[in-house]
C-alpha cells in the first residue's frame, strides 16, 4: 500500500533546485549539512542571491553545485578556484563560494590552492574533507591519516596528510577555519562571516564517509564518525594553524584559526589600472 | 567600446603582438596566460594594453589555470583569450573540452613551436594541427584559424573571437613562430560595433530560460553570472536545463548538437585563400608560414609556364571538405608542403580520395622549406 507523505516546502528551498532531490550523496553523508549550512549561511549574511557565484570542481562534495539554485558552476576536477579567479576578477561585484572536496582542491589542485591563497582573491573556499576519494569508491588523497585504510592503502595509508589550515594559512589566507558537520551553528555562522569578509576564506569541514572511508577504518555508520568528532573535537579560536594537526584517533582542533586584514586582489589591481593612467570604474 | 581603446593606424610590429591588438580591437577585455616561448610577447602586450582600458591581465600559476580563468571570465560576460605554445597548449586540452561542453565563447592562440615535449623552444613547426582537431578526449568539433602574417594575426584574432561568440565554441588561432616573431606592416583599422559579433543573449524571464535550450536553433542563447537567471551548467553531460542526465540518449542529443552546430555551418566558416587554382594541373595545399614559401614556388612555375595553383587555408578546421573534392577531378596533383611530418595531408588525402595523386612535402621543424623544394616537386608532378 502506498503511503501519502506530504514535504512542506522549506524557507529556503528558494536557494535549492528543489527539482533535482533526490541527492546523489549516501546516508549518512555529512556534504548535505554542510551545503544546508551554504545556504543558511547566505541568507543570514544578507546576500543578494542574483550576485552570488558557486563553482566546484569533481567529485562527491563538486556536486554541491548542481542543487544549488544560484549562478552555478560544476567545472573540471581540481579547476574550481581557477575558474573561479577568472569569474571573479571579470566581475569583481560577484560574491565567489568553491565548494570542493580534499582531494579535489588539495591533490589534482592543490597548485591552485596555494596560489589563490597567495593572490588574497576575494573568494570563499568551503573544502569537505571526509579523508578519501568517495565517488570513485574510497581511495586514499593527500588528507587521509597515517595508518589509515582505504582501497588504495589497504596495509594502511603510508603517507604523511596535509594540514590544510596550516597550508592555506602559510600560503597567504586571510580566514581560515574548520568545523566538523557536527558543529552546524558554528559553520553556518563561519561561513556567512567568510562570505562577506574581503579576501580568501578557506573553511575545511570535516565530513563522515560512512560508505566508503568509514566501513574501512571501523566507523561503518555515519553516527560512528560523528560520534567521534564529538569525543575527540576541541574548539580552540585563535589556534596556530601549525598545532591542528590532525590524525587517525588524535583529537580534532576547530575554531576560527585565522583573521587578518590585508589588501585583496583586486584592491591591488585596482592599482595597477590607476598606474596604467586609464583607471575606468567598473 | 570606447574609441580611444584601439590604437587605430599603420604599425610595424611582430605577429605575437598584432594578435593582442586584434583581440583588443575584437573587445576582449580579459587576458590568462603563462610565460612561454614563443607566445609570451601576446601576454606581454597584453599586459601592457589592458590595463590602460580597463580591462583584466592575469598571468596564472600554469596554462591549465589560465584556460580554466579564460572560462570563467566569459562566463561573467567578458570576452577571454589565451595564449601559449605546445606544452602549455597540451595542458590546456581538458579544458578547452570543457569549453566545448559549456559552450563557452574564447580564444586560444597557439603559437607553435617544435616538439614533441619541450623539442625547440625557440623554432617553427606546424606540428599541433591534429592535436587542435581531437587534443581534448570525446567527439566535438572545433573552430581553428591559421594567419600566415603578423597582418592575419590581427585579423584572425578578429575573427576568431567574432566565430567563438557566434558559436559559442573555443576558438583556436593556429599560429606558429615565425609569423608570430616576424615583424611587417600591420595596419589596424576602425571596426565598427557592428562588425563585432557578441554571443545570443536571452530573452526570456529567468524562470522560463533553459541554459541549453535545443528547440530553437543550434546555438542556445548565453545568460552570464550575476543577471538573476541562476543558472547550472557542468561539464557531465546534461539536458536543456544544464541538468546532468546520465542516459544515452541525453549524449545522442548533447553530442549531435555540438557537433552539428559547427558541421552543419561548414560554408559559413571556412575560409581559404585561392592563388591561380582555376587552370592549375598542381595545385599546393598549404597554410601559415609555409603558404608563404608555396606562393614564391607557385609564382616560379607559373613563370616556367607550369599550370600551378595555391590553395591556402586560412580556416583549417572545419576543414574545406568540398573544395578540395571539386578540385580533386580536375588536377592532376595536389602538393601538400607542411612542417610536421604529414598532418593535414590526410585530410587532402581524405578528401581526394584517389582521384588524384597527393604529395606530402614534410619538414620536421626548427626551420622552414626552400621555396625550391616545392618548386622542384610541382615541376615533378606537372610532367
Amino acid at each position: 500500500m502506498t503511503k501519502m507523505v506530504t514535504i512542506e516546502a522549506n524557507p529556503l528551498d528558494c536557494y535549492l533546485r528543489v527539482d533535482r532531490i533526490p541527492h546523489i550523496w549516501c546516508a549518512g553523508c555529512g556534504i548535505g549539512p554542510a551545503t544546508g549550512c551554504f545556504v543558511r549561511a547566505i541568507d543570514r549574511a544578507g546576500l543578494n542571491p542574483d550576485k552570488v557565484s558557486v563553482v566546484s570542481g569533481i567529485g562527491c562534495s563538486g556536486r554541491v553545485a548542481g542543487y544549488i539554485k544560484l549562478d552555478s558552476f560544476h567545472t573540471t576536477h581540481g579547476r574550481a578556484l581557477p575558474f573561479a579567479t577568472g569569474l571573479k576578477m571579470a566581475n569583481p561585484e560577484l560574491t565567489v563560494a568553491v565548494f570542493s572536496g580534499d582531494g579535489d582542491i588539495a591533490a589534482i589542485g592543490g597548485n591552485h590552492l596555494i596560489h589563490s591563497a597567495r593572490r588574497n582573491i576575494d573568494m570563499t573556499v568551503i573544502c569537505i574533507n571526509n579523508f578519501n576519494y568517495g565517488m570513485t569508491g574510497g581511495q586514499m588523497g593527500p588528507t587521509t591519516p597515517l595508518d589509515a585504510r582505504s582501497t588504495t592503502s589497504p596495509y594502511g595509508n603510508y603517507e604523511y596528510p596535509f594540514n590544510l589550515p596550516y597550508l592555506v594559512a602559510a600560503s597567504g589566507a586571510t580566514y581560515v577555519a574548520r568545523w566538523t558537520v557536527l558543529h552546524l551553528r558554528e559553520l553556518e555562522r563561519s561561513i556567512a562571516e567568510a562570505l562577506t569578509k574581503p579576501g580568501f576564506s578557506f573553511i575545511e569541514v570535516l565530513s563522515p564517509c560512512p560508505t566508503v572511508y568509514g566501513r574501512l577504518n571501523k566507523q561503518p555508520r555515519g553516527l560512528d564518525e560523528m560520534h567521534s568528532y564529538q569525543e575527540r573535537s576541541v574548539i580552540r579560536d585563535g589556534a596556530d594553524p601549525r598545532d591542528v594537526e590532525l590524525s587517525l584517533n588524535g583529537p580534532i582542533v576547530v575554531g576560527k584559526f585565522v583573521d587578518i586584514e590585508r589588501p585583496t586582489l583586486w584592491d591591488c589591481y585596482r592599482q595597477v589600472l590607476d598606474r596604467a593612467g586609464k583607471h575606468k570604474k567598473r | 567600446m570606447p574609441k580611444d581603446d584601439v590604437r587605430c593606424g599603420e604599425f610595424f610590429m611582430n605577429g605575437d603582438t598584432a594578435c593582442a591588438e586584434g583581440a583588443i580591437s575584437a573587445g576582449c577585455r580579459f587576458f590568462a596566460g603563462y610565460p612561454i616561448t614563443p607566445a609570451t610577447e601576446v601576454a606581454e602586450r597584453m599586459s601592457e594594453r589592458l590595463p590602460q582600458i580597463g580591462g583584466v591581465f592575469i598571468q596564472m600559476e600554469d596554462e591549465i589555470a589560465s584556460m580554466n580563468a579564460v572560462l570563467g571570465a566569459s562566463w561573467a560576460g567578458i570576452k577571454a583569450m589565451t595564449a601559449t605554445s605546445g606544452p602549455g597548449f597540451s595542458l590546456m586540452m581538458e579544458n578547452i573540452g570543457l569549453g566545448v561542453m559549456l559552450e563557452t565563447p574564447c580564444v586560444v592562440a597557439n603559437v607553435q613551436r617544435a616538439g614533441p615535449s619541450t623539442g625547440l623552444p625557440t623554432l617553427v613547426a606546424q606540428g599541433d594541427m591534429m592535436q587542435a582537431r581531437w587534443g581534448s578526449h570525446g567527439h566535438y568539433e572545433i573552430i581553428a584559424l591559421v594567419p600566415d602574417s603578423p597582418q592575419e594575426m590581427f585579423d584572425l584574432t578578429v575573427s576568431a573571437f567574432n566565430l567563438s561568440e557566434q558559436y559559442r565554441v573555443p576558438v583556436l588561432l593556429m599560429a606558429d613562430e615565425a609569423v608570430g616573431h616576424m615583424s611587417e606592416k600591420v595596419v589596424i583599422p576602425e571596426i565598427s560595433s557592428k562588425e563585432l559579433v557578441n554571443r545570443p543573449r536571452p530573452k526570456v524571464a529567468p524562470e522560463k530560460y533553459l541554459p541549453y535550450d535545443s528547440r530553437k536553433g543550434l546555438v542556445p542563447p548565453m545568460a552570464v553570472a550575476g543577471e538573476g537567471y541562476r543558472f547550472h551548467v557542468t561539464g557531465l553531460t546534461h539536458d536543456d536545463r544544464g541538468y546532468p542526465t546520465m542516459t544515452a540518449e541525453a549524449q545522442d542529443k548533447l553530442v549531435r548538437r555540438l557537433v552539428d552546430k559547427i558541421r552543419l555551418n561548414i560554408k559559413d566558416i571556412t575560409k581559404y585563400e585561392e592563388v591561380k587554382v582555376d587552370d592549375a594541373e598542381v595545385v599546393v595545399v598549404s597554410y601559415g608560414i609555409s603558404a608563404r614559401i608555396a606562393r614564391y614556388a607557385v609564382q616560379k612555375a607559373r613563370e616556367e609556364g607550369i599550370k600551378a595553383g595555391l590553395l591556402r587555408l586560412i580556416t583549417v578546421w572545419p576543414f574545406a571538405d568540398d573544395r578540395i573534392r571539386e578540385l580533386a577531378t580536375a588536377v592532376k596533383a595536389f602538393i601538400v608542403p607542411e612542417i610536421n611530418y604529414g598532418q593535414m595531408v590526410r585530410e587532402v588525402e581524405r578528401c581526394v580520395a584517389g582521384k588524384a595523386k597527393v604529395r606530402l612535402i614534410p619538414h620536421m621543424g626548427g626551420g622552414v622549406h626552400l621555396p625550391e623544394t616545392i618548386l622542384e616537386a610541382i615541376r615533378e608532378e606537372a610532367q
